[in-house]
């Protein structure tokens, strides 16, 4: 109960701490960082309405009062779900285009992340249950040779392979032009085929970790004893490998993939640039173009947020699972 | 002549016995391992490259002036930009910007890291309870969107903003590890021997250690200059490098978005991502031979 007890309060702190990171963010500038975003948003020879400078004023708060006053009418617009409204999709509220673009994200990243850890961790198990095999290395090596291509050069090989020279699939994009939105088997069918190039890149460069994570845990717990025993005991081979070996090897991945969950969405701004998806990478990569300061710091935030959590829900489980973990906490 | 001087050389002292085991530096025991030699060979060919990129460059990466859109071949190895720029030059330019990061963005990191690590790790109570849940909050918030955020907000786009937001956002992994050697060791029978013979802390530090630790800092370097070199090309593909360098990252951002392989310039969207490739390579076999360092087991004799 402790342990789950501490992670609770660890989690609240930390939650605390990200959301004063954000605050902060902007307030390191020398100056009004307000001033200067409206001299910024001056200078590209927009008309400033009076609107705008209201919305960044909801953001940074009113300057004249103290960091304190400002940090509190923060905390206050947060707890109601105010964020202001988006310089870039005027007169669009940021909470409007956050809701528009997380389910891409959302459902591109959750599907891949699954397959990827499923695929990877097996695969990994696979390699270690094999090793110093011709499969091993082949994986091993594979997956080593994978991880040292830059990201962004993976998902465009897949656009002019798959899409620009085989046209297997679209260059990018969520769906098809023609197509009106609306919950029919042929719009999802056609998300789907929009969401394939994408995933893939994600799916590649997110099983990695995964393999050479396992394999190197799996190693570790096939020389164990308790694996020697399951072999002396005359159980079949697949039974040691996976109700044995991997079971426990499988404890480490659990937290790993929460913590890696903020790499991802890392992944999922240069890949929905890439493909020009319409998730919140997109949405965050135009809010840096656009200057668009409270949407890109409410992406940042909400980001963040889902990370902490993921790897609150990751601690937790950890703990139901390994009572190892719970003894030692208290 | 008697037996025992037979034995014993002479360039040995006397109060020294001869030693059996040949005691290798840490030098020698990376070189010996093929892996690493392999990595130090190709990294080494990367710094000849940048140091000598005025005589190896045939051109001025940055002189649009030749023939726009030119693809490979001929004069122009790997054809030009769509600007007019030699693609072979920037690639050997390119070299510079991801070394220079890699060092500088390396040792900035490792350096937060081993001073967080060393004081959370000797100082017990408050003093670690804050610096490890910094160190945890730092592990958690996602890397990439947190320094395009700072890059956002700052008026200037140059190198040592990179390298600014690289080393904010990536020395907590390495601080964590070197926290945990520090508690390992301060726990260990020479750290106690030493401080019953009435070692001061400052001498306790860099005596005993310090240079225990020597393997898991080298480690920590390349594995912070690896990511570096990754960020910064990450960074510059997004478009939030600085617009006047020329690195990988920034080529495949403008490869990019003039569309290079629809063009036919296709050396000039391969090129930049296979020597960051071919780089980190390098410095991943380098690490194999680390490891050895710290643990005999991996050295190959």
């Amino acid at each position: 109960m402790l342990y789950f007890l501490r992670k609770t309060g660890l989690f609240v702190l930390t939650l605390w701490a990200a959301v004063t990171l954000n605050f902060l963010i902007p307030r390191l500038q020398p100056g009004d960082p307000a001033e200067a975003i409206v001299q910024k948003l001056a200078g590209q020879a927009q008309q400033v309405d009076p609107e705008q400078i209201r919305a960044i004023r909801l953001m940074l708060g009113v300057p004249d009062t103290s960091l304190w006053n400002q940090y509190w009418d923060y905390l206050n617009a947060l707890i109601h779900g105010d964020f202001g409204l988006s310089y870039g999709y005027f007169p669009y509220s940021v909470t409007h285009m956050i809701a528009e673009a997380l389910p891409y994200t959302l459902t591109l990243v959750g599907v891949t992340q699954i397959i990827a850890f499923v695929a990877g961790t097996s695969l990994g198990a696979w390699a270690a249950w094999r090793r110093n095999t011709k499969i091993d290395s082949f994986i091993s090596l594979g997956s080593t040779f994978l991880s040292t291509l830059p990201f962004f050069w993976i998902a465009l090989m897949l656009i002019y392979v798959l899409a620009n020279t085989l046209h297997w699939f679209p260059e990018g994009g969520a769906y098809s032009g023609e197509i009106v939105p609306a919950f029919s088997s042929g719009f999802v069918a056609d998300l789907a085929y929009h969401a394939v190039l994408p995933a893939l890149a994600l799916l590649i460069t997110g099983s990695i970790g995964w393999i050479l994570g396992m394999r190197n845990n799996m190693v570790q717990s096939l020389g164990s004893d308790y694996t020697r025993l399951a072999v002396a005991k005359g159980l079949r081979e697949r039974r040691v490998a996976w109700t044995y070996a991997a079971r426990i090897a499988l404890l480490p991945n659990f937290t790993g993939f929460a913590i890696s969950l903020g790499g991802v969405f890392g992944g999922t701004l240069i890949v929905e640039q890439i493909f020009s998806y319409p998730g919140m990478g997109k949405l965050m990569y135009d809010a840096i173009g656009n200057r668009d300061f409270p949407l890109l710091q409410a992406i940042f935030l909400i980001t963040t947020v889902a990370v902490l959590l993921a790897n609150f829900l990751a601690d937790v489980l950890v703990g139901v699972l390994d009572p190892r973990v719970r003894r030692q906490s208290s | 002549m008697t037996d025992v001087e037979t034995l014993v050389p002479r360039e040995t002292p006397p109060d020294r016995p001869a030693k059996t085991v040949k005691r290798r530096n840490g030098w020698q025991v990376v070189w010996s391992n093929g892996k690493a030699r392999t990595g130090i060979v190709i990294l080494a060919l990367f710094v000849a490259v940048a140091v000598c990129a005025p005589v190896i460059a045939p051109f001025d990466p940055k002189n649009s002036t030749l023939p726009a859109g030119l693809q490979p071949g001929g004069a122009y190895l790997l054809g030009t930009t769509n600007l007019g720029q030699d693609i072979f030059s920037q690639l050997v330019y390119g070299a510079q910007v991801s070394l220079i990061v890699g060092l500088l963005a390396g040792v900035v990191v490792t350096m937060i890291a081993l001073v967080i690590g060393l004081v959370a790790g000797l100082l017990q109570g408050v003093v670690d309870e804050i610096l490890s849940f910094s160190i945890n909050l730092a592990l958690v918030v996602p890397a990439l969107p947190l320094m395009v955020t700072i890059a956002a907000y700052s008026p200037v786009h140059g190198l040592s903003l990179i390298i600014f937001v690289i080393a904010l956002t990536g020395w907590a992994w390495g601080a964590r590890m070197k926290r945990a050697q520090v508690l390992l060791l301060r726990s260990q029978d020479f750290v106690t021997a030493a401080r019953f013979s009435g070692d001061g802390l400052w001498r306790i530090v860099f005596r005993e250690l310090v240079p225990n630790m020597v393997s898991l800092v080298v480690a920590g370097f390349m594995g912070a200059a690896i990511g570096a070199i990754g960020a910064e090309a990450g960074l510059s593909f997004l478009g939030l490098g600085d617009p006047t360098t020329v690195s990988w990252g920034s080529m495949s951002y403008w490869a990019n978005s003039n569309g290079a392989m629809l063009t036919g310039q296709w050396a000039w969207l391969l090129a930049p991502g296979l020597a960051l490739s071919l780089l980190i390579t390098a410095l991943t076999l380098i690490n194999f031979g680390i490891d050895a360092l710290s643990n005999p087991q991996l050295r190959e004799e």
